[in-house]
């Protein structure tokens, strides 16, 4: 499910390729380990996260209904996230992007890209 | 279209009229001179007349999902599956409203599939709900469960002098909004009805439900006005949902429409104070079959009558 993002080892990241995505993949020296977007309770938190071009964001599923996270214009879209499971970009350029799930369309989060 | 061996265990059931429950229920309709009514202990003179058919309803059985709030969905299904099978009233078919599978993936639909297949009924018709489309649309589900051939999730078909309409509400998901059935399938459905007389009573079936039950949860269909506005000119129309595994129900002049429980987990009810989301409900151990709610019962008023029957996979 997780196939095509990022694989995480100790002490350091290492990157693979970003299969799909608007925003590719940096070559690893480039991602910065950014924070992390918990999915609970059918909600995003946080709801709103500000960070650098480059960074690499998490979210992970602890509800027990899948979710996904999909931008609003759908060019970035994770695979059915079930518990447990992770999705991970990197957003490589400024900007505001917002995304839903698109199992629960009332579920929002927005990513400010900012240098 | 899924064909299955007809064969039939006449057996005997006892319909309870004033239960229901979180899961396993079946609904039973028959239709008889046009109007659907339900069958059970209370008008089983419908089925001694001899004149009518029923099917049945089933929906949400998540095949895949194996949380605490039911372990066994498999199970679950088969639960219903064996009262099926020994209904004394035979149904023409079964109709499945959505969420066949929990997370779309091909060993979920083939699972699915193969279960399905112990119902002896003639066919099984399914309509996709949100998650069987999870990550590739259509595609997956239309493996399994490609009813016309056509490669699309929307169908109708004719059975028993009712006109059936399969919908499918569960690929225009858009941000902070409630699903939509889209233009493309809005036009098909008013093309299709264009051939279906007005006396003609009008089954149609969909995931989500048809009308807003609650918005925050996205528990309703954008443009279902528009399909609704379609459907108005006809004498009966009766919609059958699923996705929030609970029988609630509306009436609009001729339009019922009907959600209907789950074979998989309980939801809570629509923005049920001290839970905040539509998260599986875990209840106790045992009580997962039992009841927990009431039984909705219908009746539209004048002559087309409207009852139905949910019956818990246990019940004392």
């Amino acid at each position: 499910m997780m196939c095509w993002s990022t694989m995480r080892f100790s002490g350091c990241i290492v990157v693979a390729v970003l299969a799909l995505g608007m925003l590719q993949a940096q070559a690893a020296t480039a991602v910065a380990a950014g924070p992390t977007v918990e999915i609970t309770k059918f909600a995003f938190t946080p709801k709103e996260i500000t960070v650098a071009p480059g960074t690499q964001i998490v979210w992970t599923n602890h509800d027990e209904t899948p979710h996904t996270v999909t931008s609003a214009d759908k060019q970035v879209k994770s695979a059915a996230l079930d518990t447990g499971d992770r999705f991970e970009h990197v957003f490589a350029s400024e900007g505001d992007f917002s995304y839903f799930c698109t199992l629960h369309p009332f579920m929002t989060g927005v990513v400010h890209v900012r240098k | 279209m899924t064909d299955f061996d007809p064969t039939h265990q006449a057996g005997r059931r006892q319909a309870l009229s004033c239960l229901a429950a979180w899961t396993g229920a079946a609904v039973v309709w028959s239709v008889t001179g046009g109007v659907p009514r339900a069958l059970g202990a209370t008008n089983s003179g419908v089925a001694a007349a001899g004149k009518t058919f029923t099917f049945v309803q089933i929906s949400d059985t998540h095949i895949g999902f194996h949380k605490e709030a039911n372990p066994d969905v498999a199970g679950s299904l088969r639960r219903a599956m064996t009262a099926i099978n020994t209904l004394p009233d035979k149904p023409a078919f079964v109709v499945h409203t959505g969420d066949v599978t929990h997370l779309s993936k091909p060993e979920e639909f083939g699972q699915a599939k193969e279960l399905l297949q112990e119902l002896q009924v003639d066919r099984v018709h399914t309509v996709p709900g949100e998650h069987d489309t999870i990550d590739d649309g259509l595609s997956g589900y239309l493996k399994h469960f490609d009813h016309d051939g056509k490669g699309r999730g929307w169908y109708s078909f004719d059975q028993g002098g009712v006109h059936f309409i399969g919908l499918t509400n569960t690929l225009n998901f858009k941000m902070g909004t409630m699903t939509s059935l889209g233009d493309e399938q809005l036009a098909w459905l008013k093309k299709d009805l264009a051939q279906v007389s007005r006396s003609t009573p009008v089954v149609v079936l969909a995931h989500i439900p048809m009308w807003t039950v609650y918005a925050q949860w996205g528990w309703g269909t954008a443009d279902a006005d528009q399909a609704l506005a379609l459907l108005r000119p006809y004498g009966s129309v009766t919609v059958l949902n699923g996705h929030i595994h609970q029988v609630l129900q509306k009436v609009e002049g001729n339009i019922a429409l009907h959600t209907a429980m789950s074979l998989a987990y309980p939801l809570p009810t629509p923005g049920q104070e001290g839970i905040g989301e539509p998260g599986p409900v875990k209840v106790p151990a045992g009580e997962l079959g039992k009841l927990l709610g009431t039984r909705q019962l219908s009746l539209v008023r004048g002559k087309h009558e409207l009852a139905m029957i949910d019956t818990p996979l246990e019940h004392a």
